[in-house]
């Protein structure tokens, strides 16, 4: 036992005082940050108000309102001079709304230099004008007075409810929430899987091992290089987690919290716009995002994050001890890294297969597909990962778990026996077979 | 009494038999020379010695007892294939494998400061093993081996890789533990350091023990009763002047001196020699031409192989 505990000090602190080692863990929470913030100030960036020159040959159209990043010019003259006129530098486009005979006035044509507009821009330009031609519509043709048709029209919200804990959440949110931690998972498995597999290929290739095993079990050594590994991944995801939060404290408490602080006042504003009848204005594109952010944000915070962060913590290690084993035995059967892809495919299957299931696991966590690859314990860690958020009964929770144990016991068990065949086999092409044959020794 | 034994070692593999039921006894406080060459199966034997790989038949004994993992901590081993980790400071990696090996932080500290100042590597303790010469890391490798004190060493080629100034410190070093009570056995292809070291070898060709004994012994039992002899005054030849008991073969004069190998047949004695030549001048030297281990070890292979190919021969 004790030997075990000098190996695993060594394998922590060999891993934890290596350069790389630490700028990871810098790194990492940056970059999180950096994915977390960039958005934010690149939306901001993207502000940028564009003119629009508008030809409106039907005359309805007039009042089109601007935001802060369409502006409409309006221009008054026929179409050959407005496009000999255009000017590429000052307007985006030119908007021509031709004056149909028989038709309805209702199409447009969108000229432009040599920037075609974005999406963005026709989706609001489509709206603006929809919005005016059903109102003038159903002024004109049904009398139906304007501040009737303001008030007729809503937003509908669907919120879920879990009606034991009063969570409540949008579905996105937590499909969000699943394939982040499902991700989380399957990321640290390879990562750290990997660095057990080159661990034992170096001690093979460096010719230690046979030093070591004259003084310790090759399974203490397997052992303790494994747990000393997920040491070192629990010490980075702790790291991590303390390291971003305290950057996004910081991030809140400089600049820019006042602009997060501030915006939903602004966005009450503008929503109260959609009421205000003389103003023609409906809430733009834009708000309904943000909208949707801010309820997906407050959804967020609506979690049983005890319960996800202990499932995250349990199937990380159990996973990765299970997957940890299998490399470990991979990395004994080979002479060098090149030779690792034959053996991989095995383990990497299971791992990928999860995170293609996820999909169907989402539209219906609570089916037989999610049921059993959240307990077969190769998937287990990564599907059940993404079902948690949805809520899992408490006994396919214990279920799941309880196989992830054996299922390691079992993957540890196998894999000693490659491994203590393999660390001392040297120059050697391994097949599959010959692999059968060192477990049967 | 033998410190160590092994009865009737068998182990196969896939496709071939690596030991052949081979036995071997190690007498306590010698060095034992374990001989054979390439994939006669010493390394295989030695790693059955330190159980990390199992005999298919046979059995292990320490001191009389049946081995068992928990004397493995008295035998310090050091394996042919060997490394480090090639990152990790000296100091630190020969602390980790003393204390894998048993020893106290504390203890180990101790110990290697004296093994480093000895073998003056003290200046290397805080760099990584990458930077170390081959021959330096084969020097802590050696250092961790015996670090522990073990009553039982184990070296699998020890002086390969080493140039002629560290080969012949170990020697010295090999020598030392043996005096201060250890028991050696050591695997090598190097002729020239059994004759210095071993007082017993034992001799694997095939998988099979073909010779084992005190290395005088078996020099004694090899012996060609063959003599240089150094004689002045005869003026010429001396071939057809000795009787049929004596025969003359290689035979140089040189500045009135003539040297000579005479072979002795028929029982006689190197006294009845010396009275056969005192007629013919003066002797100023004599000795016997003793084989060295390197001949009668290629003399021992050969014949085994000649002996196998007749008697394949043979049941055909």
């Amino acid at each position: 036992m004790n030997k075990i505990f000098i190996i695993i000090k060594r394998e922590y602190l060999s891993r934890v005082k290596k350069k790389s080692f630490i700028v990871m863990t810098i790194l990492g929470p940056l970059l999180m940050a950096a994915l977390m913030i960039v958005p934010y100030y690149v939306t901001k960036l993207d502000r940028e108000q564009q003119v629009i020159d508008v030809l409106d040959e039907t005359g309805i159209y007039y009042k089109m309102g601007s935001n802060e990043t369409i502006k409409f010019n309006y221009i008054y003259t026929d179409l050959q001079t407005a496009i000999a006129g255009f000017d590429g530098d000052k307007s985006a486009a030119l908007l021509y709304i031709p004056k149909p005979d028989m038709l309805e006035p209702t199409n447009a044509i969108l000229y432009y230099s040599d920037k075609q507009p974005g999406n963005t821009v026709t989706s609001y330009i489509k709206d603006k004008m929809k919005y005016i031609y059903e109102n003038r519509k159903l002024m004109e043709l049904y009398g139906i007075d304007k501040k009737q048709i303001d008030e007729a029209k809503v937003r509908i919200n669907i919120n879920s409810q879990n009606i034991e804990t009063g969570e409540t959440n949008l579905p996105i949110a937590t499909t969000i929430m699943g394939i982040f931690a499902g991700f989380l998972i399957y990321f640290a498995i390879f990562m750290y899987g990997n660095q057990v597999m080159r661990g034992v290929i170096e001690e093979k290739t460096s010719r230690i091992v046979e030093i070591i095993v004259s003084s310790v079990k090759p399974f203490q050594l397997l052992l303790g290089k494994i747990i000393g590994i997920a040491l070192v991944g629990l010490t980075q995801f702790l790291l991590w987690i303390v390291l971003t939060l305290s950057l996004v404290a910081v991030f809140q408490v400089s600049v820019g919290a006042k602009d997060i602080l501030s915006k939903p006042q602004t966005e009450t504003v503008q929503q109260g716009n959609v009421l205000v009848p003389e103003n023609n204005t409906p809430a733009p594109v834009q708000d309904y995002d943000d909208e949707s952010v801010r309820s997906l944000v407050k959804s967020f915070g609506e979690y049983n994050y005890s319960l996800i962060i202990f499932s995250f913590f349990f199937f990380f290690l159990f996973g990765y001890l299970l997957y940890a084993a299998l490399f470990a035995a991979i990395g004994s059967a080979v002479d060098n890294e090149a030779d690792t892809q034959q053996f991989m495919l095995p383990i990497t299957i299971p791992l990928i297969l999860a995170f293609v299931l996820a999909q169907p696991i989402i539209e219906n966590p609570q089916g037989p597909v999610a049921f059993w690859f959240s307990v077969i314990p190769l998937t287990s860690p990564i599907v059940m990962m993404i079902r948690i958020p949805f809520g899992v009964p408490a006994w396919e929770f214990i279920l799941s778990m309880a196989l992830l144990i054996l299922g390691f016991l079992a993957c540890t068990w196998l894999a000693a026996k490659i491994y203590r065949t393999g660390i001392l086999m040297y120059g050697k092409k391994v097949s599959y077979r010959e692999l059968w044959k060192w477990l049967k020794y | 009494m033998n410190v160590l034994e092994t009865r009737n070692i068998t182990k196969r593999f896939a496709n071939h038999v690596a030991l052949n039921g081979v036995s071997i006894s190690v007498p306590e406080q010698s060095i034992f020379g374990l001989l054979g060459p390439n994939g006669a199966g010493k390394t295989t034997l030695i790693r059955i010695i330190n159980m990390i790989t199992g005999p298919d038949e046979g059995e292990v004994f320490l001191k009389g007892e049946k081995l068992e993992k928990n004397h493995i901590v008295n035998i310090g081993y050091l394996p042919e294939e060997r490394g480090l980790y090639k990152k990790m400071k000296v100091g630190e990696q020969a602390i980790y494998l003393a204390q894998l090996r048993g020893l106290t932080y504390s203890d180990a500290i101790r110990k290697l400061r004296y093994w480093f100042e000895k073998f003056e590597l003290m200046s290397w303790w805080n760099r990584k093993v990458e930077e170390l010469s081959k021959g330096m890391q084969q020097k802590i490798q050696f250092i961790v081996t015996v670090l522990h004190e073990p009553k039982l060493l184990i070296f699998d080629e020890p002086f390969s890789g080493f140039d002629p100034i560290n080969a012949s410190l170990i020697k010295d070093e090999i020598l030392r533990l043996r005096d201060n009570g250890a028991t050696v056995v050591f695997s090598t292809h190097n002729m020239a350091s059994v004759e210095e070291l071993c007082d017993d070898i034992a001799l694997i060709n095939k998988s099979n023990k073909i010779l084992e004994g005190k290395v005088n012994e078996i020099k004694y039992s090899y012996r060609s009763f063959s003599y240089q002899v150094e004689i002045a005054g005869t003026g010429a030849s001396l071939k057809e002047r000795l009787n049929k008991d004596f025969e003359v073969y290689d035979e140089v004069l040189q500045d009135g001196l003539l040297k000579a190998k005479i072979k002795i047949l028929n029982n006689k004695t190197t006294n009845d020699m010396l009275s056969a030549l005192m007629p013919h001048g003066t002797i100023h030297a004599l000795h016997e031409i003793v084989p060295t281990m390197n001949d009668i070890f290629i003399a021992k292979v050969n014949a085994d192989i000649n002996l196998n190919y007749s008697s394949s021969g043979l049941t055909e």
